[in-house]
């Protein structure tokens, strides 16, 4: 059992106090010998966003990916638990995953060419979609279709309909994998750097839409992203990644105020801000380790300045930190493992 | 004084021009993109003047026309006061010494057949400078200012991580001892932590060296950084430039205000985004009169009729816009 379940109180961070929608615990992830996502766990609610960021490899999309199953089958995906609104996903046929896609959960990622087929028209590909999860005729669901575009903000959507993926802008296709993404109305929505491929304004301008469709719809979203100002703006909750772990796990306000990680602290300081300025940017020093070769204690401890012996006798699981946040780091207990019991995965 | 013209600038930008020939459209008929239209700025010397915009806009462009590495369609650029496109092939070679770029990807730029000390040394060899005892030496001096070991010298870029590749890049653009970097998105590649090593490292060797940047970037958070002066560029012109406050806290130009706007920030909390409206305009097709005009939210008639001039405004630097400082920040 995870600590975050042994400690943290009944009640949730925010005030999103309905059923789980997602229920994520130990899950872990590896190619071979390589253990790329290393047990990582949350719940997910209605109306909530869950924010991931981390640096380049930090294991943000395999996690993603591994809850939809779209991992390849080189891959080895275990959990203590994966639960969609009460259903069983570990246990779930393949055959029940793909009707799950899409319908109940969906995702989107930063290259919508990669998710949208280049040979066939964006309205055609929607239509699919719809059709796939409901008993519709083409009528139907192509005005359905034309409604999804229409509500992601793509002007003169009766024509655009037609249009193939490569004549649109950047900006365009991605409203296009926003409205293939929802048109089943999904309770999950996974967005994997939607919009880091994007220039400034229309990165707003996407983040705009997504905000205006998590107040319409209450989905549960899941917004990864290596972007700690687009977190900060959208998330009510983050986790933050560090070499295939969760190194903390706080509401997101609190996160930018009080982080309890040396790493998230490093992070904050290493980035320099639009509104102010710095004399001199704080630089951790060092590099992420490659999974091939991961120290054998707290994984941050070679780049950490709080560094002390104890950080590498053992990992540090996620312990409580404030309430409702935690941190994998003995420096907030002392230098100290809490009991065995407490720090197991 | 105005805002771009510096009391003898180590590089001074005049009415630059760059066309390129488009692609051939439905008729065959070939339309020229402006990529870079009637440009003006100067950069003193020890300065760092930031180049902001959205992609197409021709920053990147800007940045190779100051370097002569592109030819360009009109205008002049002046180094160290002489005009670079009278200067006879020789003359420019050595003169390129003293300018340098350095780009977004590192591996793209750096050969895999050769070694980092080869690579780093390349410069020297070309420009014939020092016996190879001489070079040796220089290498680990370059080695050591960017924080490299020497005996990394032996090994080939593949083994290096992107930051490291970087400052690998850094060391052969420092080789032959220039006075001015074009930075090209030379930090925008990596991740966070090791963006902030390599600007670190960029404003130190700046002190160190008595270097001037022209700094090319879509990061605000960045540009405000590393910048002493800062130009923001729309679809081939300069829009605003001024003094690094100037730009972020008193923006006169509405599109510098939405950029700033747009900006995701971390220290502003849960926030919704209240973004400018529509797409970039195709460069090859631009606007009537203001560039901006499709996508201002304060745009008045006048806009679509009438090109404002890079101005003088009340706040100090200079605007493109018929309305300066209307839009508030
Ligand atoms: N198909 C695969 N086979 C083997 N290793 C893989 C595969 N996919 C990903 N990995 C490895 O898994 C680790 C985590 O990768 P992942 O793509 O999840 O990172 P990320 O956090 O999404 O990074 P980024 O910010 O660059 O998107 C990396 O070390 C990566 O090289
Ligand atoms: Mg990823």
């Amino acid at each position: 059992m995870s600590i975050a379940a042994t400690f943290s109180s009944p009640a949730p961070a925010s005030d999103f106090s309905g059923e789980p929608l997602l229920e994520v615990q130990n899950l872990r992830v590896s190619f071979g010998k390589l253990q790329v996502v290393d047990g990582i766990s949350f719940t997910l609610r209605q109306g909530e966003v869950l924010g991931i960021v981390g640096e380049s490899g930090s294991g943000k999309s395999v996690s993603a990916l591994a809850l939809l199953r779209l991992l390849p089958p080189n891959a080895q995906v275990t959990a203590d638990r994966l639960m969609l609104g009460g259903e069983d996903l570990l246990s779930a046929k393949e055959s029940r995953y793909e009707s799950l896609r899409g319908s109940q959960i969906a995702m989107i990622f930063q290259e919508p060419m990669t998710a949208l087929n280049p040979v066939l028209s964006v309205g055609h590909q929607i239509v699919e979609t719809i059709r796939r999860h409901n008993k519709v005729g083409r009528r139907e669901a192509r005005d359905r279709a034309v409604a999804a575009l229409r509500r992601v903000g793509i002007p003169a959507a009766e024509q655009r309909f037609n249009e193939y993926p490569h004549q649109m802008s950047g900006g365009m296709r991605q409203r296009v994998m926003i409205a293939m993404a929802l048109a089943c109305g999904p309770r999950v929505l996974i967005a994997d750097e939607p919009t880091t491929a994007l220039d400034v304004t229309i990165q707003a301008q996407i983040l705009e839409l997504l905000q205006d469709l998590q107040d319409e719809y209450q989905m549960g979203t899941i917004m990864i992203t290596h972007d700690l100002g687009v977190v900060s703006s959208f998330a009510d909750r983050v986790l933050v990644m560090y070499a295939g772990q969760v190194v903390e796990d706080a509401p997101a306000a609190e996160l930018f105020a009080r982080p309890g990680h040396p790493y998230t602290e490093g992070l904050l300081a290493s980035i320099p801000s639009s509104l102010q300025d710095v004399e001199r940017l704080y630089a951790i020093p060092g590099s992420v380790p490659p999974p091939f070769d991961l120290p054998s204690g707290c994984r941050f401890e070679p780049r950490c300045t709080y560094s002390r012996p104890p950080c590498r006798a053992a990992r540090p699981w996620l312990m409580p930190f404030q309430p409702h946040h935690e941190a994998a780091c003995i420096r907030n207990h002392g230098y100290h493992f809490p009991a065995s019991e407490e720090v197991a995965p | 004084m105005t805002p771009f013209e510096q009391s003898d600038p180590l590089l001074s930008v005049r009415a630059l021009e760059k066309q390129f020939e488009g692609k051939g459209g439905m008729f065959g008929k070939k339309r020229a993109v402006r990529a870079v239209d009637d440009i003006s700025f100067d950069v003193g010397r020890g300065e760092t003047v930031g180049l902001v915009g959205e992609s197409g806009c021709g920053k990147t462009t800007v940045g190779r026309l100051v370097l002569h590495l592109l030819e360009p369609s009109g205008g002049e650029v002046r180094f160290n006061g002489q005009n670079l496109q009278t200067l006879d092939a020789g003359v420019l070679r050595s003169m390129r010494q003293h300018m340098q770029i350095i780009f977004q990807d590192p591996l793209g730029a750096l050969n895999p057949r050769m070694s980092v000390g080869e690579l780093i040394m390349e410069p020297l060899v070309i420009h014939g400078v020092g016996d190879a005892v001489a070079r040796q030496k220089r290498l680990s001096q370059l080695l050591g200012q960017v924080g490299l070991a020497t005996y990394h010298a032996a090994r080939f870029p593949h083994e290096f991580s992107g930051g490291q590749r970087q400052r690998i890049c850094i060391a052969r653009a420092l080789a032959l001892n220039p006075s001015f970097i074009v930075c090209d998105e030379a930090a925008s590649a990596l991740d966070v932590s090791i963006q902030a090593q390599i600007l670190n490292l960029l404003q130190d060797l700046k002190h160190e060296l008595g270097l001037t940047y022209l700094f090319i970037s879509h990061d605000l958070g960045v540009i405000r950084h590393i910048s002493d002066r800062v130009a923001v560029m729309y679809l081939g012109k300069i829009v605003e430039i001024g003094t690094k406050h100037e730009i972020f806290d008193t923006p006169q130009h509405p599109y510098t205000v939405a950029l700033l706007r747009s900006a995701p920030s971390r220290n502003r909390g849960k926030t919704r985004y209240a973004a400018i409206k529509g797409d970039l305009p195709n460069p090859a097709n631009p606007p009537s009169g203001c560039r901006f005009h499709t996508r201002c939210p304060i745009a008045q008639p006048i806009c679509k009729q009438q090109e404002p001039p890079l101005a003088e405004t009340a706040a100090g630097q200079r605007a493109a816009c018929h309305f300066p400082g209307t839009l508030a920040p």
